[in-house]
């Protein structure tokens, strides 16, 4: 176990360069490239000189380019990710608001992407190469290739529109978005905190589409992964020693080559999330769910600058913890792997 | 599945030269595509774009009817006869439109393509050759930014640049860089530990050389094989772009902002502003990952059983 905690240490001390690098990236995209951030919170609007120049110094332009820069980390550093220029309320305060939407969406997705992932997946393994196998890689390269916001509104057609069976948008319908109080800011989770059925059952009704969407989306990189490993761990001499035995096909699938099989798919997980995340954009923007992605694209169009690089910094911050756990986690699961 | 010899031919050439060997190959008539359906199915698809949106934006009005002009049509009416895939609110075919509405698609998608695969690849023989600092730095760059999403990186820049086909060129060209630097990188790491790289420096070769000559041509085909998944992914990059409004100003044809435009009528149930230009980019998109599953087939016979 000392072998792990210092590989923990070890990666955990990896992981700060690699902060760096996307704070740094982050903040020359917004800085270097042409494109003034002065006239972007103006909206293009032709505005004074003199009224620029004033707005330049109190976002900190006017001074070397490195000192914005220890500025910038030192802020970020300390958790402060500027004001937004929009709401005038501190940009942190509002992605710590929004940020349970994101993650109860990312994690149905995800529970939605690893369940059609890895049963397509080992299907198509144990029968590789026949009609079925087939199927399913067009059903995975097709996932790859459907753009998500897409899948979003069809979705919405078909079971909003036309059947009427879900709602088109938001987290709760109707009287509920008044009358609901969050706890964890998880709307799954309050309601079950509030012991209030018809809230439950609201929340998980407004969750489906959006999750099925992003879920589906992303799904062919889980499932490819997991027919590639599956095969793999199929030829194995091990499986082939539990066939001679004389143990059933069914058995052998899954107490022997699947738990194997699960291993290297939970390397791409950390990839899997930068997908999500990615997908979740679209997906929150087409749903009107209120996470951190849908901020993002509202700050983007309100030219709010402070709030773009504030909510960009926040998801690298995110991703860069999700990926250090799941190197941990790979680690841990896997027991030959020792550090 | 057999190998026949012309298959031993093909891979032959394919390895040597990458794509310029695939189609000499098929030039020749030795039957390239033979049993690669995949490959085939690909092709067809992508070239059928290419002529599709090449011819419609020579002659705009194909099908009789212009895809910009306002008021040449009823207004929000379903697929008729006359119009196969209805009409929309300012009163336009959409068919006309979805036969154009591919072009910011592709000339981004290529161009970007181009952008990121020199400049990627040329990092990444750089890096894998040289190894050392540079190296190190170099990856744990391409590392970090190949982690975040790179939709929204993308979404960033073009905010930054401003909307339009020059932006989204350069969105697209950048967020792919590491994809090209992580193949040609290991690859070039591989190459540089053979003992004809030995050799040619034994006789003296400059680093400069052995680079481009010896081991660029090595790598060609894993990049190849990586950039036609890559096309696929960044047809819906562009899609997004201009879904989220970074793309052509309206009201140019464009699948991703029809797509937008229609949502907008989604909720009277005008399905057909949103099915149509949707099934167009997942046919493209399609077509460049059929592509590309195709060649990595061709490529590495072992991988068609394994399909990682």
């Amino acid at each position: 176990m000392s072998g792990l905690l210092r590989y923990a240490l070890q990666r955990l001390l990896l992981t700060i360069p690699m902060i760096f690098v996307l704070l740094t990236v982050i903040f020359l995209v917004i800085r270097v490239i042409p494109g003034d951030p002065i006239s972007m919170v103006y909206g293009g609007r032709p505005v004074s000189e003199e009224l620029k120049a004033a707005k330049r110094a109190e976002l900190g332009f006017d001074k070397p380019i490195l000192v914005q820069y220890g500025i910038y980390i030192s802020g970020v550093f300390r958790g402060d990710f500027g004001v937004s220029l929009r709401t005038s309320t501190p940009v942190l305060q509002e992605l710590f608001s929004r940020f349970p939407a994101t993650i109860e969406l990312a994690l149905f997705g995800l529970i939605v992407a690893a369940i059609l992932g890895f049963s397509t997946g080992v299907l198509a393994a144990t029968r590789a190469d026949h009609p079925t196998d087939h199927a399913v890689r067009i059903f995975h390269i097709a996932s790859f290739a459907v753009p998500v916001f897409w899948l979003g509104l069809m979705f919405q057609v078909f079971f909003s529109v036309k059947l009427g069976w879900l709602p088109v948008t938001g987290r709760l319908g109707g009287q509920m978005a008044f009358s609901f109080e969050p706890i964890t800011g998880f709307y799954v989770i309050d309601a079950i905190l509030h012991w209030d059925g018809k809230a439950l059952i609201d929340v998980l009704r407004h969750l489906a589409l959006p999750a099925l969407t992003l879920g589906i989306a992303t799904t062919g990189l889980l499932g490819r992964m997991s027919r590639a490993s599956m095969l793999e761990v199929l030829d194995q001499d091990y499986v082939t020693t539990a066939r001679a035995k004389g143990l059933p096909e069914r058995t052998v699938v899954l107490r022997h080559a699947l738990r194997n099989a699960l291993i290297p798919i939970v390397t791409v997980f950390g990839l899997e999330l930068a997908v999500l995340m990615g997908g979740a954009v679209l997906t929150e923007h087409v749903f009107s769910w209120p996470g951190i992605a849908s901020y993002l694209i509202r700050s983007i169009n309100a030219r709010d600058y402070t709030a773009i690089q504030g909510s960009v910094v926040f998801i690298a911050l995110f991703i860069s913890a999700i990926n250090l756990f799941v190197d941990l986690l790979y680690s841990i699961i896997d027991p030959r792997v020792r550090y | 599945m057999s190998d026949t010899p012309e298959r031993d031919e093909i891979r032959r050439s394919f390895l040597t030269s990458g794509v310029l060997g695939l189609i000499r190959a098929i030039g020749r008539g030795r039957i390239a595509l033979h049993r690669q359906t995949v490959l085939k199915v690909g092709l067809v698809i992508v070239i059928a774009f290419l002529l599709m949106t090449a011819v419609a934006n020579i002659w705009p009005s194909l099908n009789g009817y212009s895809p910009t002009l306002y008021r040449d049509a009823p207004r929000l009416e379903g697929p008729s006869p006359s119009h196969w895939m209805g009409t929309d609110q300012l009163q336009r075919d959409v068919f006309s439109r979805i036969l154009g509405g591919g072009y910011a698609s592709l000339i981004v998608a290529f161009a970007g393509l181009a952008l990121s695969m020199i400049s990627g690849s040329v990092l990444g023989w750089i890096s894998g050759y040289s190894g050392g600092w540079l190296d190190r730095i170099l990856s744990l760059v391409m590392d970090a930014v190949y982690a975040f999403p790179s939709l929204i990186l993308a979404i960033l820049m073009v905010a930054m640049f401003g909307a339009g086909i020059g932006p989204m060129i350069w969105a697209v060209g950048v967020v792919y860089i590491p994809t090209y630097f992580r193949v040609a990188r290991a690859e070039s790491m591989q190459v540089r530990e053979t003992t004809y790289i030995e050799a040619i420096k034994a006789v003296g070769a400059s680093r400069t050389r052995i680079v481009l000559r010896h081991v660029a041509p090595n790598t060609v085909n894993a990049i190849m094989a990586v950039s036609s998944f890559n096309l696929a992914d960044a047809i819906l990059t562009v899609a997004a772009l201009s879904f989220l409004g970074f793309g052509l100003p309206p009201p140019a044809p464009d699948w991703g902002f029809d797509i937008q435009n229609g949502q907008k009528y989604l909720q009277s149930g005008s399905w057909w502003l949103i099915t149509f230009p949707g099934l167009m980019i997942i046919t493209l998109s399609l077509g460049f990952g059929l592509i590309g599953e195709g060649i990595s087939d061709l490529v590495n016979p072992k991988r068609r059983r394994k399909h990682v």
